[in-house]
């Protein structure tokens, strides 16, 4: 399902942090997205993901669904899930549980009356041994890793079985064999027809699995093309690359 | 004999209160200190309806849930709408309300002077007069919530609850409408505690407000933080504790003039020392 902005606004304390902004995220693609710190990035997701609202233009899902508002609890049902740019995990419950909050029923009636069944623990499992925390399920998420946060909160956001997935940096302070963990969940994802939205600082892993990368500057779009074309323009070189 | 069957009695009022609020504070990271109005009103329906209306225990225990549960629901659509501190402070504010009525709607309450006279409850021709059997009643009421509370905290719906208290708009954003669980679970706390103030109110056979002041809430508060937040059993022992603190300390031998006034310091002082070396509680999960 792809997930079209028009004309997007956000604005804090009369900052346009997102100004006017019109984009396209289309299924079986990896969109990355860059810019400096302060460009709009993140801003963009939280809009796009209710996590704060926005002050003026529509989100259109798929042919049918347009949206002048979107809340938080609303995100899930609309087919878009989402990871943090610091990892926000429920610290003070197992890994496990972790997943299994998400997999488990949603309707508070029927919560009321379920702990979780034998596929939820099933599901829990293959997606915990994909990121290779099978091992750590019982233990409390606080005492993670940096890395292993990371990962953890890739497989809760797997665990919502999403349409459209926005990931905020999750490369970010990871080992290479990591890395490597999450980028073949990016490339799994678009093999699956999903739209997935990539914001990263890391130039060669936008090079490597974007298929379209945007270029926001102060809340605005400076550019949006195939990687190669876009990350050798001048203007981005210089103002956002620094080499 | 008496004496130990009494405090047995109030430990076991005090563990359904603890373990009713653990489930708002301890699993949903709300900082309620409401819950002695809930206390109190169980307490009041109760007594209204037998003294004044010549209802069974039973049926007036009944209504007392269901009233309480209600007004908790009300209480807990404003409540909603703040977060952290100001839900504390809105929380504390609602307490003062509530104690205000009991205190001054003197038609319904009788105000400062109290309802006497509140009958002990029978089942089936069998009376619960005797301290010893009311204690049986007191620990299987309590037994049953304790259970539920168990089964609420372990099932998908305490999973989320823990979640709120954790991140709510996390939570959120996997698809959980949170205010749906913090309303649910704020009255069924609340419900809880009506059972609480029912019984004490057949216990004492007398009620006034001054036992579902602010400082009540307070007290409750201390009992699950001291036990141990987010754990059916540190809400119990954390009753256990802070009823027969003040008991032991009446052995110590403090001079007979100051006795009274030394007991309170030393109580308070050995719970300020155990949250110094045990912030999380006796067997706590989580720490505020």
């Amino acid at each position: 399902m792809s997930i079209e902005i028009k004309n997007l606004t956000k604005c804090f304390d009369g900052v346009k942090a997102v100004n006017n902004l019109s984009l396209e995220f289309l299924p079986g693609q990896i969109t990355g997205i860059i810019g400096p710190n302060g460009s709009g990035k993140s801003t963009l997701v939280n809009l796009l993901t209710g996590v704060i609202p926005f002050d003026r233009g529509l989100v259109l899902l798929g042919s049918d669904t347009k949206l002048s508002k979107l809340a938080a609890y609303d995100v899930a049902e609309y087919g878009i899930t989402r990871t943090f740019q610091d990892a926000r995990l429920f610290e003070q419950m197992t890994v496990l549980d972790n997943i299994l909050v998400v997999l488990t029923e949603r309707n508070l009636f029927s919560a009321f009356f379920e702990r979780h069944k034998k596929f939820h623990l099933d599901e829990a499992e293959k997606l915990l041994t994909q990121v290779g925390l099978w091992e750590k399920r019982q233990a409390l998420t606080a005492n993670l890793s940096y890395g292993q946060r990371k990962l953890l909160e890739v497989a809760r956001t797997l665990a919502m079985k999403s349409e459209i997935y926005f990931f905020d940096e999750p490369f970010a302070g990871l080992f290479s064999e990591m890395i490597k963990i999450v980028s073949g969940v990016l490339v799994e994802l678009k093999k699956t027809d999903k739209t997935v939205v990539l914001v990263e600082h890391n130039m060669d892993l936008i090079r490597e699995l974007s298929d379209t990368v945007v270029v926001l500057d102060a809340g605005e779009l400076l550019t949006v093309g195939r990687p190669e074309e876009v990350l050798s323009r001048k203007e981005v070189v210089e103002a956002y690359l620094g080499e | 004999m008496d004496y130990f069957i009494h405090l047995a009695i109030l430990i076991g009022i005090y563990s359904i209160l603890g373990v009713s609020l653990n489930l708002v504070v301890g699993y949903t990271g709300l900082l309620s200190v409401t819950h002695a109005a809930f206390y109190g009103l169980g307490a009041y329906v109760v007594a209204i309806l037998l003294t004044a209306y010549g209802w069974a225990f039973w049926p007036a225990l009944l209504v007392a849930i269901i009233f309480t549960g209600l007004v908790a629901f009300l209480i807990g659509l404003v409540l909603s709408r703040f977060a952290g501190d100001y839900y504390a402070l809105g929380s504390f504010g609602f307490n003062i309300i509530v104690f205000s009525i009991f205190l001054n709607w003197q038609s319904v309450t009788r105000g400062p002077l109290g309802i006497p006279g509140i009958a002990r409850p029978e089942i089936f021709g069998v009376s619960f007069g005797d301290n010893l059997m009311f204690l049986g009643l007191v620990v299987l009421l309590a037994l049953l919530i304790y259970l539920a509370a168990e089964y609420i905290a372990h099932s998908s719906f305490g999973r989320v609850l823990k979640a709120i208290r954790e991140d709510e708009q996390a939570i959120q954003v996997f698809g959980y409408r949170t205010a749906y669980y913090k309303l649910t679970v704020f009255a069924l706390g609340a419900m809880m505690a009506a059972v609480a103030g029912g019984l004490f109110a057949v216990y004492i056979t007398f009620i006034d407000p001054s036992s579902f002041n602010l400082m009540e809430s307070i007290f409750v508060l201390a009992i699950i933080i001291l036990g141990g937040l987010a754990n059916n059993k540190g809400a119990v022992l954390g009753a256990v504790f802070l009823i027969l603190l003040p008991e032991v300390l009446r052995f110590v031998g403090f001079p007979s003039d100051v006795a009274a006034q030394l007991r309170q310091v030393v109580y308070g002082l050995l719970l300020i020392v155990l949250m110094v070396y045990r912030p999380q509680g006796l067997v706590g999960e989580y720490k505020l």
